[in-house]
């Protein structure tokens, strides 16, 4: 299959992350869409070793590695120098983990956002803390074994809705995005840096070591949560306006949960329990875009 | 121009004369003052700065990080507690080499909430990598702090601007203010040599196996020598500008002296009145003022207590289970001299407790009458505290 994407590309080959690292495949779109006048925040995460050890730089932009819980604030930094400089041109992105997101870095990132600071903050989500060997999140969803939720104690509470917590606070833009569905992440992408202010991309991230899966079925799995509705795709304007982009034919979720090592204690009952869970989370979700 | 001015403006004038380009800063008292002032001088146009208001110290100086890196002149303000947030970034400003200057008001740390002075909080940051320079006067606040930026940012590293809670941060001097042309010459615009640029794409700070982190942490050392042996220069630059000196440390009436107080801060001042006094009833005392904390002046320091035969070193901090943090540092840099004073480590004023002439006095007059200490540290003016309390 060709896709409509432009060739030029912004990573170089050899990097370091596993073979299938869905998050290597973010970055690569990512870049694409967004081209070489752009300066890249990272805070600790995986991508802090993909990105390369002194002297090399897995990237053909700018790179600032930073503390865990800052991309936020120190992408917010990297904007106020640049505007002083009377450099709007370039596009500011902090790109971080679930963890650095959803966690640690998340009164940093809603303080950015309350502030509508110009850059994008994308968060590619694998569900877990992988740098540190796979511990939970509170992105990882219900039901997934990690390191920290081993045995009967597989992860009991729900998976927080990051977007929705973004939305709160009025984010000019927010969107979901897969690595298996890449024109609409490029396109995605692209809409996001034509717009001023606070920008949010959520890309789902399949990671073949901490989820327990073949390197060759990532981005499988990664089509899967989209069509299973446990990933859907879609984008908020102003956090007001949502578009849904698209309508799955309604696929089982325990279809997806069987291909991963990280569910294989769970029950038929708890598969069933999940598939309700899912059914709550869309129905809201076309609520909220105005289907229901 | 002379003015009367609190001590936190005195360091609000000094940024505006630095033109400051990003600033990031949270409240905390007794430092609020200082970025009070900058809001204003920002909203009425004095000053053209970015200002950040953050949602915690921690992304103040994760925002100045960003900043700096991106290459604007950066600075924030803190203290006690704000300033234990900030640790971690404490580490990274200065191992990513980034000329942040921050104005740190000494005030202790909780429990029990206390909001006076106390250095404590500077001296628990003392191994982070940042330039500490600690102040006595208004005057001195505002000329610092243009120093700091110039020293800072000459070195690539980060500057602390220390000066007492309520004693400096909130007491009105007359200040001369400096026209901006003078603080032009002294402090040009900042141009690092490294920035975020997209024309040179880089990467800062990224992965730094043991190969090279070894290397990366020496050239801090060899920064932190180098602002040592710099800091001279950079004042002799500053008096022919404007007429002014401090030094890296002051000796007061120490030539001749039998016994030398050494101090920081603004228990300084009141030392000053106390060796007037007694140098006026013929003893034979001095002062020596340490200014400059980090890098650590030790060889000024060995000569200009080597020849007294006592030496009395007055901490307003403590580190628990060692001792007054000065003290500890002084008395590391005089075991080098073949024969050394005896060195007597007093330990007063925390948490803003008043530091009186009579209280000096009193610490005097105990070295003068003692031949060795009696303790590791002597902790000066403590109340007696009732024995079933500490009991229990
Ligand atoms: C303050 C702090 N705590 C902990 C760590 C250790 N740490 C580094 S990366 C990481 C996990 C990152 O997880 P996530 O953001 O999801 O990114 P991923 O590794 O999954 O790509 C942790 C816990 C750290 N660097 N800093
Ligand atoms: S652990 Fe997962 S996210 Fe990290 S590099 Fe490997 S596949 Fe990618
Ligand atoms: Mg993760």
């Amino acid at each position: 299959m060709q896709l409509e994407l432009p060739d030029r590309d912004y990573m170089f080959p050899g990097h370091v992350a596993c073979p299938g690292c869905g998050a290597a495949v973010a970055m690569r779109f990512l870049l694409k869409a967004l081209g070489e006048k752009t300066v890249m925040v990272i805070p600790a995460c995986c991508w802090s070793i993909i990105a390369g050890a002194y002297p090399q730089s897995t990237l053909k932009i700018p790179v600032l590695h930073t503390a865990f819980e800052t991309g936020g604030a120190v992408a917010s930094g990297v904007r106020a120098a640049l505007d002083m400089r009377g450099d709007t041109q370039t596009t500011v992105v902090a790109w971080a983990g679930d963890g650095g997101t959803f966690d640690i870095g998340f009164q940093a990132l809603s303080g950015a956002v309350e502030r509508n600071e110009d850059f994008i903050y994308v968060c590619y989500d694998n569900e877990a803390y992988m740098n540190t060997g796979i511990q939970r999140s509170s992105s990882t969803p219900y039901g997934a074994w990690t390191t920290t939720t081993p045995g009967r104690d597989w992860k009991k509470m729900r998976k927080k809705n990051i977007v929705e917590a973004l939305v709160a606070h009025r984010i000019p833009y927010a969107a979901t995005a897969s690595i298996a569905y890449p024109e609409d992440l490029f396109r995605k992408v692209a809409k996001a840096k034509a717009i001023k202010g606070a920008r949010f991309l959520h890309i789902f991230a399949s990671c073949p070591t901490g989820w327990r899966i073949p390197s060759e079925i990532s981005v499988k799995i990664a089509r899967m949560a989209v069509q299973t509705n446990i990933f859907p795709l879609y984008e908020v304007e102003d956090g007001l306006r949502y578009t849904i982009n698209f309508f799955p034919k309604g696929y089982l979720v325990k279809e997806y949960f069987r291909l991963q090592g990280r569910f294989k204690h769970l029950s038929e009952q708890d598969l069933d329990q999940i598939q309700t869970m899912v059914e709550e989370d869309w129905k809201l979700l076309r609520h909220k875009a105005g289907m229901s | 121009m002379k003015r009367v001015l609190e001590g936190s403006h005195s360091v609000a004038e000094a940024v505006r004369l630095a033109k400051v380009e990003v600033i990031s800063a949270y409240p905390i008292t007794p430092q609020t003052h200082i970025v009070e002032r900058l809001s204003d001088f920002c909203a009425d146009g004095s000053l053209s700065a970015r200002y950040l208001r953050v949602e915690s110290e921690h992304s103040a100086l994760a925002a100045l990080i960003g900043a700096s890196s991106a290459g604007a002149r950066s600075f924030t303000a803190t203290s006690s507690q704000g300033l234990a947030l900030m640790h971690e970034l404490l580490h990274w400003a200065s191992g990513a080499r980034l000329p942040i200057v921050l104005a740190e008001v000494n005030r202790a740390l909780a429990p029990g909430w206390n909001i006076w002075a106390d250095q404590t909080d500077s001296l628990s940051q003392r191994d982070t990598g940042w330039i500490q320079l600690y102040c006595e006067t208004g005057q001195e606040v505002l000329d610092t702090t243009l120093q700091a930026f110039r020293l800072a940012e000459h070195v690539s590293l980060p500057a602390m601007v220390v000066l007492d809670a309520f004693f400096l941060s909130h007491t009105y001097e007359p200040v001369d203010v400096p026209g901006q042309r003078e603080v032009d010459r002294f402090l040009p615009a900042f141009n690092p040599r490294f920035r975020l640029n997209t024309e040179t794409p880089c990467a800062f700070n990224q992965l730094a196996p043991p190969d090279v982190y070894m290397e990366m942490r020496r050239s801090i050392q060899d920064a932190m020598e180098e602002a040592l042996a710099g800091f001279s220069q950079m004042e002799e630059e500053f008096s022919g500008i404007f007429g002014r000196r401090y030094g890296a440390v002051e000796p007061v009436e120490c030539e001749d002296a039998e016994i030398i107080l050494v101090t920081s801060g603004t228990i300084t001042s009141t030392s000053r009145q106390l060796v007037k006094e007694l140098r006026s009833r013929g003893e034979r005392v001095g002062i020596l003022k340490i200014k400059l904390f980090r890098p650590f002046p030790a060889e000024i320091i060995r000569q200009c207590l080597k020849k007294a035969r006592k030496v009395a070193i007055i901490d307003r901090n403590c580190s628990f289970g060692a001792g007054g943090i000065f003290a500890q540092e002084v008395k590391a840099a005089l075991c080098d001299l073949a024969e050394r004073p005896v060195v007597f480590s007093f330990i007063a004023g925390l948490g803003g407790r008043d530091v009186t002439v009579a209280d000096l006095e009193n610490i005097y007059t105990q070295v003068r009458n003692q031949e060795v200490p009696q303790r590791e540290s002597i902790w000066a003016g403590l109340h007696p505290v009732p024995a079933p309390e500490l009991n229990r």
